[in-house]
């Protein structure tokens, strides 16, 4: 190893800071960027201040995890370069563009370890854009770091098994939960039993919650239908359709989501192939089992390299920061790594069942109506997709963003992505795959007006 | 009028801001998005039919959440930690 050796991580969350500490341990420093202002990531993110609740009240089953990790990440503090509040905002020659507050500077570095993680996955329906709609992180993250419960009384709406995990976290902090509606139908969840081998508290957890919200009066729907979310300036109720029925309950407050997104926008500005992922229904950048993506010295880790969870998180990063130690041509534990890959391998078979007990909803796409906003952004509808592929003949998602301007706005595809895709490769009569990905540009998020102009010049 | 409800973190210290003008009160810990969202049910009209927004992800990830601030800047709200004596503005006139 040279003192050439700076690998610059990007996200300190479970993957970030177990691939952080690995290469601590063999006596490099990385620099690590973070946008939030303190280390944990999304699962285990931390208050802007300490108040009454305790870890256990925080992070429930995984407080000893977060305890643990938190720790780990004050343990390193001065073995690392650390920018919180920073955002990487593009990534050039071997350097990161990262903005702090209203100042922007390069970052230069050996090697990149990717720990970008992922946000909800949502889907557009009518209502969803009024107050009081937020995702089902968002829900979580009110809740968290906030302490507030996002309406007097809830609905959490979707899929995924973050949804009886919010909801459950909703009952147990003293918030009215006034339903659990599942997209999925309830014999889906017997998947759940081929579970309980690869991971059994995990399932156990889970039936655990939907048990307890049911013994809490809490209604719970299988197979339901989202019609529409009414009210005129905010949240007032949701309207939903269970074996061609319409039931109304009346709200002020819906978390959502189906599941999970990666966040991947740097993956494709440093250059690495993607490869489409069947079980996402999205592209992710292609990764050997270390984490290795296919340009030299970038690795990727975490929810940001493949919907996996903290736990493959954790594991994941803890990989990649060996393999960068193994190419720089240091020695490894090779138990290790083993032991490291078996148990990734095991998560992931995992997530095919929990994908099949808590499947996309497929018929979504040409169930839609025209009307509906697509885009939060630009205020585009879905017809507007269905207009460019009649009218102009699109078949492809790039194609669509220039004459739609869908995925150009602020969010940058964030919200309206995946729901584009659908929409656009059934209007084709295609699968997602083959209508495209959209492409990352620069900056990847807003960033203050000012900063770029000042970089110039620097 | 509020949108979210606060179940925890009563004890922490006051800390003054001011909405459209409105002398208004969050805690110590607070995000602009949480101190406005506890007494209001909006963040911003949409940027093109006016619509009222109220924030969507609470990640960073959405850009739903944009407010205006006293000296004429934009914050995103569910990233900003709430400061003493923001002057903070959602009302503000769609793009077109
Ligand atoms: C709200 C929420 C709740 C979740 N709850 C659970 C749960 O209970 N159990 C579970 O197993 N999984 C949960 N997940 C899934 C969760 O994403 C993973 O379990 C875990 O947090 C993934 O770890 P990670 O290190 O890959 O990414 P994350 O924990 O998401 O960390 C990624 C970090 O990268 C930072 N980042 C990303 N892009 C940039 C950039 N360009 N510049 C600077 N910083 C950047 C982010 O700020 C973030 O801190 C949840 C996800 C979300 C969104
Ligand atoms: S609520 Fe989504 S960016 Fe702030």
């Amino acid at each position: 190893m040279s003192d050439a050796t700076r690998p610059l991580i990007v996200g300190a969350g479970p993957a970030g800071i177990r691939a952080a500490q690995i290469l601590v341990s063999s006596g490099i420093r990385p620099a690590v960027i973070d946008e939030a202002p303190s280390g944990g990531g999304q699962i285990y993110r931390q208050r802007l201040v300490a108040d009454e609740r305790s870890a256990k009240d925080l992070y429930g089953s995984e407080a000893a995890k977060a305890t643990a990790l938190h720790g780990t990440f004050a343990g390193i503090r001065d073995r690392i370069d650390y920018y919180p509040e920073t955002l990487v905002w593009n990534l050039r020659d071997k350097a990161a563009d990262a903005v702090t507050g209203h100042r922007t500077r390069r970052i230069p570095f050996s090697h990149l370890i990717l720990a970008t993680g992922a946000t909800d996955r949502v889907l557009p329906f009518p209502g969803w854009t009024l107050p009081g709609v937020f995702t089902l992180g968002g829900s979580q993250i009110a809740l968290k770091s906030q302490g507030c419960a996002i309406g007097e009384e809830v609905v959490f709406l979707g899929s995924g098994p973050l949804l009886y995990l919010v909801a459950w976290q909703y009952v147990k902090a003293g918030a009215n939960v006034a339903a659990v509606l599942d997209t999925s139908q309830f014999s889906a969840k017997l998947h759940l039993l081929r579970g309980l081998f690869a991971q059994p508290s995990v399932v156990l957890r889970g039936f655990r919650y939907a048990a307890e919200l049911m013994a809490r009066g809490v209604a719970v729907r299988f197979g339901v239908q989202p019609v529409r979310i009414d009210g005129a300036t905010r949240v007032e109720g949701v309207v939903w359709r269970e074996r061609d029925v319409e039931h109304r309950l009346a709200c002020d407050a819906i978390g959502y989501g189906f599941s999970l997104r990666s966040e991947t926008q740097l993956a494709d500005l440093a250059g690495c192939r993607f490869v489409f992922d069947a079980r996402d229904r999205a592209w992710r950048p292609e990764r050997d089992g270390a984490g290795r993506t296919t340009m030299p010295g970038v690795y990727i880790a975490g929810d940001g390299a493949g919907i996996a969870g903290a736990d493959a998180a954790e594991l994941a990063g803890e990989r990649a920061g060996l393999a960068l130690l193994e190419d720089v041509g240091l020695s490894v534990d090779h138990v290790r790594i083993g032991v490291l890959e078996r148990k990734l391998a095991s998560i992931s078979k995992f997530r095919d069942v929990l994908e099949a007990a808590f499947p996309f909803p497929q018929a979504w796409a040409n169930g839609i109506s025209d009307d509906v906003t697509l885009c939060r952004c630009e205020e585009i509808a879905i017809g507007a997709v269905r207009d460019a592929v009649r009218d102009q003949g699109v078949f492809e998602l790039n194609r669509l963003k220039a004459l739609t301007r869908v995925g150009m706005g602020r969010c940058q595809g964030r919200m309206c992505g995946n729901a584009a895709v659908e929409v656009l490769a059934a209007a084709c009569g295609q699968s997602p795959d083959a209508v495209g990905r959209l492409r990352a540009q620069p900056p990847i998020k807003p960033i203050p007006l000012g900063v770029m102009a000042e970089e110039e010049t620097a | 009028m509020a949108l979210l409800k606060r179940l925890a973190r009563h004890e922490l210290p006051v800390v003054s801001f001011t909405l459209n003008g409105e002398a208004c009160s969050g805690r110590v810990g607070d995000t602009v998005l949480t101190a406005i969202l506890t007494q209001s049910d909006r963040l911003r009209p949409s940027d093109f039919s006016g619509a009222p927004r109220a924030g969507f992800c609470q990640m960073g990830a959405c850009q739903d959440c944009w407010v205006l601030t006293g000296d004429g800047g934009r914050i995103r709200a569910c990233s900003t930690a709430l400061e003493p004596g923001m002057r903070l503005q959602t009302m503000m006139e769609p793009r077109s």
